[in-house]
């Protein structure tokens, strides 16, 4: 094996150039190291301007997404040996605008994670002092899937419908919006109806399935959406049928 | 003495015209939303040939006289390839997409995928049986 | 430049969104800001998965839940905040339940708790092996529901703003547009974390810098208890990644070289197949932490191209255990190590966890400066003494979170305005990042190179097993690394997104932690808990039933003084366990 490996990491300095470039940077190719390892030797040995996000380096805290070869990583899970003898491209996270070298702007996503009411919503709230709600093990297991999302927007990157309309909710969005629906102690599902069945809703989502294919952590957005598109339909049947119903 | 402030201005890339051939996953997303096109089109044909049926062995003769001209066998060629392409995609999205419940516990994927191909084929077999048989 | 609120909370993990709540809830009307280095959702409360400790099963009690911690932490706890602690840590579990969390639960869907380090009682509740992740997300899911929260996502704070004896507000850079404001408020509540980046292996997050605690100590208040380092006894070699000591509780064993239970020759107890509730693997940290020193003098730890290690067995407990309680454990050791627990041993060695130590506060997350307070691994309260129960500490960000909103929101609502002399403050502020930092430039050396030495001294000076001469040596060695930090490279000098100018904040920060650190275990002249000095072996109550409060001189040095320890109900007694 050799002992070291190219990176070609894509440098945006808003200051300097209008349009992104790429510069080279050869890093140690060691067996346990990812490729977070080989930026980190770029920034503290060869050029301390790289900018990019990083915390847990465990694959929990998801800042560390980029495209790897144009495919979208987490670079703290991504090993250098897998693309021996490289070079290895870094891009930032595709669909999403850049601030600076692999940094991107993320205040959509932060907006639409609002847009869905992620929190318990409850007709009835009991006090603490009667203890907790219960929740069978089974019952737990309908929604804990969807709530295994570290919102590091890989689904986003890999969402050719994002990339071409960011209107559209997304999968974490509405995989969240899910993860509430069908937890046993929600009643908020007619709140979260109205944005989840608009056209940039669920409705803007064709099925690619490529977001399910990018999760890191098996969350399945793309089964969300389309168990929610069942659900949106029936709703708006009944509503048509039964409109007393209504709330 | 006030600071320069950077221009924080964002580049915003482009998503170029041929995105979908930029990786197979999307090329092949890309053709089955085309197949449901061929799909509609065999629903024409069959459509076609009721009507022809319905107005006597003369119209019947002419319309498979029709359906033997090359072009046609070529389009109907394709056509049954998309809509195959539809099928498998189909019923291999559909565990993905519905969550089945049989007395409490998950139907698994391949079992759900699996009795839908066991209904298209025992299906096909019979329309087989009535067309040839 | 400035935007004002009543409250501004620095952080944005477990303690600071729990504080952003608690003070939403107390007084709508109060506007509040959460400034955050980071996304909060990145914050390293995201890391934690064992559990958090709440005694709710009948055959438990609050006294026997606080005799626990009490007896963890070697007798430096503060049991008036202990009794506080353990009382309301039930009832902040179940507002969290309530909130959605999705707690791991019985068969008749009651909240399900298991074993853990140090604990007589099975009471640590958890989320599968990801609980801090679950706490936070609905932590802050949760917070998206009050209007009253402003949220500054990606600001980072370089000063607090001080006049007068009271605290009014922070500087913070705006990391997007490199702009650099004051953000004013009548209280400041800091939860920023704990300064595990200090030491060279850590289970922490690359943003666990201490700043909030750096920030204080500069600005005048106290830390307390500094020198009280956790060292979690099971990390990965290389990378120190956390493998949550629920692999203990659950029934995994820790082997030496010849395969043999070595925890039985350290008064921990006899080996028994099944877990033994504070014995053997479920003995205290620091216990297990200081064992494992031993086997490795003893020439009985495995050699690994990253030191010794021991292996953590995890075979006998199956595949359904481990898929059901462990699932993220079988997931970090397959990625990281290549190693499927099922079937094959894990490599594990003591790594730096956690800091009891902190910002002094009182039993509401008061400081030693009007309108600051602080909540969570921050502060030292202390209800951790001088090492920590696993477990204690989520349910200390959500106990003392809420404690320290509420008592910012009181203090806010009475305060008087704020007067002119923040601004020059914040302009003063602003010249020193634009001029010193961001025009340095090329400097004597890198900042990497500067870390690194730090790292070094502190591993070797105040690691598992410490002594005064060691001690001394590092703290001349660290003021020398203090007056080389000030003149860094600093190659970046744009105002977008600049990451080199965050890292020297964060080294300077970070020294000033590490000496108070080394100080403050010079003068520790005993051994108590995670502070165990070769030179003096045994604990002395007489002298040193107190925490070390230090603070930063004139010239930037530290100073220590002691504070007693408050005894309510437990006298100080011998840490027994195994028997």
């Amino acid at each position: 094996m050799p002992d070291q490996i190219t990176l070609r990491v894509a440098r945006y300095r808003p200051e300097q150039e209008e349009a992104p470039t790429f510069d080279e940077y050869d890093v140690p190719l060691r067996e346990d190291w990812v490729v977070l390892d080989g930026l980190n030797y770029i920034k503290d040995e060869l050029d301390g301007t790289l900018s990019y996000r990083w915390s847990c380096r465990m694959g929990i805290c998801g800042s560390c997404g980029a495209m790897v070869n144009g495919e979208p990583k987490l670079m703290c899970a991504t090993f250098l040996t897998a693309y021996a003898p490289g070079p290895i491209r870094i891009d930032p996270l595709a669909n999403f605008p850049v601030i600076r070298d692999l940094v991107v702007e993320l205040t959509d996503f932060m907006t639409k994670l609002g847009m869905v009411k992620p929190w318990l919503i409850r007709d009835e709230e009991q006090p603490v002092e009667d203890g907790e709600y219960l929740q069978t093990p089974a019952q737990l297991d309908e929604y804990k899937q969807f709530s295994m999302c570290i919102n590091c927007m890989l689904c986003y990157s890999a969402c050719p419908v994002y990339g071409l309309d960011t209107k559209f909710l997304g999968p974490a969005a509405i995989a969240l919006a899910q993860r509430y629906n069908l937890d046993s102690r929600d009643d908020g599902g007619h709140e979260r109806l109205t944005v989840l069945s608009q056209p940039e809703g669920v409705w803007g989502c064709t099925y690619v399935g490529e977001c399910s294919r990018a999760c890191p952590k098996g969350v399945d957005p793309a089964g969300a959406i389309q168990r929610y598109k069942l659900t949106a339909a029936t709703a708006a049947v009944k509503s048509l049928l039964m409109p007393w119903g209504q709330r | 003495m006030s600071s320069q402030l950077s221009s924080a201005r964002l580049y915003k890339p482009k998503v170029p015209l041929l995105w979908w051939l930029s990786r197979r996953s999307y090329t092949m997303f890309v053709l089955r939303e085309l197949s449901s096109v061929f799909v509609a089109w065999t629903v024409v044909y069959l459509l076609l040939l009721i009507r022809a049926v319905s107005r006597g062995p003369a119209e019947y003769q002419r319309f498979l006289h029709w359906a033997a001209s090359p072009w046609l066998i070529v389009l109907n060629a394709v056509a049954l390839a998309f809509v195959l392409l539809h099928a498998i995609t189909f019923v291999n999205l559909t565990p993905q997409a519905m969550a089945v419940r049989v007395r409490g516990r998950r139907v698994p994927g391949r079992l759900l995928a699996g009795s839908l191909y066991l209904t298209l084929l025992l299906v096909s077999a019979f329309l087989a049986w009535l067309v040839v048989g | 430049m400035s935007a004002s609120h009543d409250v501004v909370i620095v952080g944005g993990g477990g303690a600071g969104l729990r504080a952003a709540i608690a003070v939403a809830e107390a007084d709508p009307r109060l506007s509040i800001a959460v400034v955050s280095k980071v996304y909060p959702m990145r914050s390293h409360t995201v890391s934690a998965e064992g559990g958090a400790a709440g005694a709710i099963r009948p055959d438990d009690s609050l006294d026997e839940h606080a005799y626990d911690t009490i007896s963890g932490g070697d007798w430096l706890c503060d049991q008036d905040a202990v009794e506080a602690f353990v009382a309301e840590a039930p009832r902040e579990l179940i507002q969290l339940e309530h909130w959605g969390c999705p707690w791991s639960r019985e068969a008749d869907g009651h909240i399900a708790v298991r074993p853990f380090g140090g604990m007589k009682k099975m009471r640590t509740w958890f989320a599968a092996d990801k609980t801090g992740f679950h706490l936070l997300h609905t932590l802050f899911q949760t917070s998206l529901k009050y209007p009253s929260v402003t949220r500054y996502d990606e600001w980072h704070v370089t000063r607090l703003l001080v006049d007068e004896g009271r605290v009014c507000g922070v500087v913070a850079l705006e990391l997007m547009s490199g702009r650099i404001e004051a953000i004013t408020g009548k209280a400041v509540i800091l939860a920023t974390g704990g300064c595990g980046r200090i030491f060279p292996f850590t289970t922490n997050a690359a943003i666990k810098t201490g700043d909030g605690m750096a920030l204080a100590y500069q600005a005048g208040a106290p830390l307390k208890d500094m020198e009280f380092v956790q060292y979690h006894p099971t990390g990965l070699p290389f990378t120190g990644i956390l493998i949550t000591e629920a692999a203990r509780a659950e029934g995994g064993w820790l082997l030496n070289k010849d395969g043999y239970r070595y925890l039985q020759d350290y008064n921990l107890g006899k080996p028994e197949p099944g877990p033994v509730l504070r014995s053997m693997e479920l003995g205290p940290r620091d216990r297990l932490s200081q064992a494992f020193v031993h086997e490795v003098e003893k020439g009985r730890a495995i050699e690994s191209p990253y030191g010794p290690i021991v292996h953590l067995d995890l075979r006998h407990l199956g595949a359904k255990v481990i898929d059901g309680k462990l699932p993220f454990v079988r997931e970090l050791c397959h990625k990281y190590e290549n190693i499927d627990p099922v079937h094959e041993l894990v490599p594990v060695r003591p790594v730096v966890h956690y800091m009891m130590g902190g910002v002094h506060t009182d039993i509401n997350g008061a400081t030693g400066l009007s309108g600051l307070y602080a909540a969570g691994e921050v502060a030292c309260v202390s209800i951790n003494g001088a090492n920590r129960l696993g477990s204690n500490s989520l349910p200390e960000l959500l106990v003392f979170g809420a404690r320290a909103g509420q008592a910012a929101a009181r203090y806010a609502a009475a305060a008087a305005p704020l007067g002119p002399a923040v601004h020059a403050q914040a302009a003063d502020e602003q010249r020193r990042l634009e001029h010193d930092l961001l025009g340095r430039g090329e400097g004597a050396e890198r900042i990497s190179t500067i870390r690194t030495q730090m790292q070094k001294i502190m591993e070797d000076a105040a690691g598992i097993y410490r002594d005064g001469d060691t001690l001394t040596k590092a703290a001349d060695k660290l003021r020398g690394l203090r007056e080389r930090a000030a003149t860094a490279t600093i190659d970046d000098s744009s105002r977008t997104f600049n990451t080199e100018l965050t890292a020297a904040l964060e080294l300077t920060g970070m020294i000033d932690l590490a000496e108070s650190m080394v100080h403050s275990a010079l003068h520790r002249e005993e051994s108590r808990g995670a502070h165990q000095r070769t030179d003096f072996p045994a604990r002395d109550d007489e002298r040193f039933l107190a925490h070390s409060m230090v603070y930063r001189d004139a010239g930037g040095s530290p100073r220590v003084t002691h504070l007693p320890v408050t005894i309510t109900r437990w006298p100080p007694g011998e840490r027994v366990y195994g028997r």
